[in-house]
């Protein structure tokens, strides 16, 4: 039914021209419809039910965190960077503390860094679970979705065991971890591992080769390589139009270069590739996770952040104790730390695309301009474009696989 | 006698309605609680022992929600939308036979509201007027969803009862009656069932009543990511109570449609070699017919928990393209069978 879109349009509606028949109807999906899972409209023209042309506006829930950044301390940005894609605020964490020990030249300890990995992996299947998850509860199958929410479940619960937090969880400080993981954290982690690829294997068992779902998503929003590419797109999405590009593997940070792992492709870049490249990267994530666990126990034990005083903050009980201790805490409270000038750009793999941190610093307290690169932002861009000519069914289904975050979509 | 026939025809004609409203309103909770269990999670615990209140509740809360009838609505279409979906639902449960003859004395009660001899042809048109319910609710809201919900039902009924009405035909070929009470009469015992004879009509059945009860895979009209709450978006109170439990109603007679058109309604295996009295047989055969039901019933939820939904075209491809032609194949078929049957044996 649905074309390879061969001509993407602007975004814009078609009746600034002229209806002369009036045969079109104007339709709000959003801001508040229940399948674009945030805030955020698309003012759509259909024809029955087949759209003409959409205008997507955004900003519905726009916090202005660049600016936001521009005067608060780097530390103080993290909790920021939890509210961008809340689906997986560990990566953006995670993405935003290696941008500033990029600009601060910190060196970071093996141990710590596998730590992050485990962390920023278990962030994406709990995205990935959302995404072919809300996937599956558009197209109308509700249980498959709760099959691996219960699973995001258990994952939220290793974050609560590993920071305290779940959602936005804040993990990690600049410089390492907050405290170490713990006993309970490394056994959960190991539970999971175990349990996750069989739930998985019973999600894919109702939607894989189940006809309908197969209609419903195969040569839907089908995108080629040059247009995905034309609209900078990444992440999932890009790869399942056929381009291998992964962060993790084409400029890796966080060790990744010694992790093996595979990276899923599709081959028509349709709704269905989309899905399948999803689950595919959550059994490469728990493949991540299985290394990351043996590499940890070759290091030394007990180590959880780098060895930078003037940088990350010194335990409570010597900042009463201790002068030395008391005075780097007000220093890096104050925000009266050393910085170099300079200019930095770091991107990490967020689980919808490649995740930047543009940060020019002047040597203040705060960042002179700090920009989050946010795939779900630029993904959306072709969301109108392609839905010209599809069904409001198709276009719904869409949506979903671009996974959408209105908070990363604002910022 | 007449006063006798009035009244138990009146009696029989309450117990009916009350069993349809009670079942409709368990279906609910049993929904819920099927749902649950699919889904490795509880479902409604809390009013009652196992949630065996929750429908009282949920329906105490419709009566008590505010009533919201939407500015440029048209008020009495409205408002008829779901009064119609309910009575249509309601009424097409008086050609189904519960049961046989019950005989106290001299007096002899039928199970049946109404032995009428074009049961099927009663239930076509009660199934036909249903779909008014649902699309003047939809037009008269003054909702484009709404509007779509509404258009998507209309046509998805009117294609899918084709299917129906001639996956039907090669059934009345093989009873050769339109009497729905005879033909559950002539599937006593297991053998006879019509099942067994009928196996590719059976399953045009089926899929087109799920289409006409707007069940998963087919539950277009409402599909909430897409059209928010379809037809009934704008319903709020006892209203929208009313066109859930016209849907819970129609599941419930379609139910008992499959259960006594092809599964031998009342009829059990080994009925008359048990040497039961006749009134033990006949209640033995209700409870049987209503387990074969909530069989159905279960088949549907099982469904519904289960599949993705379809697309509108791919809805009126499967309708058109693949459940009519079957259907005509089946009645050939049938046709074929009769006459190699009636002419060499």
């Amino acid at each position: 039914m649905s074309k390879p879109i061969t001509e993407l349009t602007s975004n814009r509606p078609v009746f600034e021209e002229h209806d002369p028949e009036e045969v079109l109807t104007t339709l709000n999906l959003g801001p508040t419809h229940p399948a674009t899972h945030g805030v955020f409209q698309n003012v759509l023209q259909i024809d029955g039910e087949r759209i003409v042309s959409g205008v997507s506006t955004i900003g519905y829930i726009h916090r202005a965190f660049e600016k936001i950044a521009e005067h608060r301390p780097f530390y103080q940005i993290t909790p920021l960077t939890d509210r961008l894609n809340y689906c997986s605020a560990p990566i953006n964490n995670m993405g935003w503390h290696m941008t500033v020990e990029k600009l601060l030249e910190i060196e970071i300890p093996k141990r710590v860094q596998y730590m992050r990995v485990i962390v920023m992996e278990l962030a994406r299947i709990a995205d990935h679970i959302i995404c072919n998850g809300i996937l599956g509860v558009d197209t109308g199958a509700f249980s498959g979705f709760l099959y691996l929410m219960q699973e995001r479940e258990f994952i939220y619960e290793i974050f609560e065991e590993v920071c305290g937090a779940r959602l936005t969880t804040n993990i990690g400080r600049i410089g390492g971890f907050e405290r170490d993981f713990n006993a309970v954290a490394f056994t959960k982690i190991e539970e999971f591992v175990k349990r996750f690829p069989a739930v998985l294997a019973e999600f894919q068992e109702l939607f894989t080769r189940n006809r309908i779902f197969i209609e419903r998503t195969s040569n839907v929003a089908a995108v080629t390589p040059e247009q995905a590419l034309d609209y900078s797109w990444s992440g999932p999405i890009l790869r399942a139009t056929g381009v291998d590009y992964d962060v993790r593997v084409l400029s890796p940070y966080c060790s990744y270069e010694e992790f093996e792992f595979d990276v899923p492709v599709g081959t028509n870049g349709d709704v269905y590739d989309r899905f399948m490249v999803r689950n595919e990267e959550m059994t490469q994530s728990i493949r991540i996770i299985e290394q990351a666990l043996e590499k940890i126990k070759g290091e030394p034990k007990g180590v959880f952040h780098a060895d930078v005083p003037e940088f990350y903050l010194p335990p409570k009980e010597q900042v009463y104790t201790n002068m030395e201790a008391l005075i780097y805490h007000f220093k890096i409270v104050m925000g009266e730390w050393e910085t170099p000038k300079s200019e930095v750009y770091h991107a990490v793999e967020g689980a919808n695309g490649e995740l930047g941190f543009y940060l020019i610093h002047d040597g203040g307290r705060t960042p002179y301009r700090l920009h989050f690169r946010r795939p779900s932002f630029i993904n959306y861009q072709m969301f109108a474009p392609m839905s010209s000519g599809m069904l409001l069914s198709d276009a719904i289904i869409n949506m979903s696989s671009l996974n959408v975050i209105a908070g990363e979509l604002d910022a | 006698m007449e006063t006798a026939f009035l009244l138990e025809k009146l009696i029989l004609v309450v117990v009916i309605f009350t069993i349809t409203l009670v079942i409709a309103m368990y279906s609910t909770l049993a929904e819920r609680k099927i749902a649950g269990f699919m889904q490795d999670r509880h479902g409604p615990d809390r009013a009652g022992a196992f949630g065996i209140l929750q429908p009282l509740c949920d329906g105490g809360k419709f009566f008590f929600k505010e009533e919201i009838i939407p500015a440029g609505a048209h008020k009495g279409l409205f408002i008829m939308g779901p009064v119609i979906a309910i009575i249509t639902a309601c009424i097409s449960s008086a050609v189904i036979p519960w049961g046989q003859t019950l005989t106290f004395g001299d007096t002899t009660i039928t199970l049946q509201v109404a032995e009428v001899n074009i049961g099927v042809l009663y239930i076509f048109g009660v199934i036909a007027l249903g779909v008014y319910g649902i699309m003047l609710g939809g037009w008269a809201s003054n909702n484009k969803f709404s509007l779509m919900g509404a258009i998507r039902a209309a046509s998805q009924s009117i294609s899918y009862e084709i299917g129906l009405g001639l996956s039907l035909i090669a059934l009345l070929m093989v009873t050769g009656t339109l009497s729905i009470g005879e033909i559950v009469a002539q599937q006593s015992g297991f053998v006879n069932w019509n099942i067994w004879s009928q196996p590719l009509g059976f399953i045009i059945f089926v899929t087109c009543a799920f289409a006409e009860c707007n069940r998963v895979p087919f539950d277009l009209p409402e599909c909430e990511t897409e059209l928010v709450g379809g037809y009934h978006t704008e319903y709020s109170s006892m209203k929208l109570g009313l066109y859930m439990f016209s849907e819970y109603i129609n599941m419930f007679v379609s139910s008992a449609l499959m259960a006594a058109l092809y599964f031998g309604g009342y009829n059990f295996p080994f009925m008359h070699d048990l040497g039961l009295s006749a009134n033990w047989i006949t209640i033995i055969g209700v409870l049987v017919f209503f387990s074969k039901i909530f069989a159905f019933i279960f088949f549907f939820m099982w469904i519904r928990w289960t599949l993705p939904r379809f697309r509108y075209d791919q809805l009126m491809r499967l309708g058109w393209k693949k459940l009519i032609p079957l259907a005509i194949a089946n009645i050939v078929l049938t046709g074929v069978i009769i006459l190699i049957k009636d002419t060499f044996f």
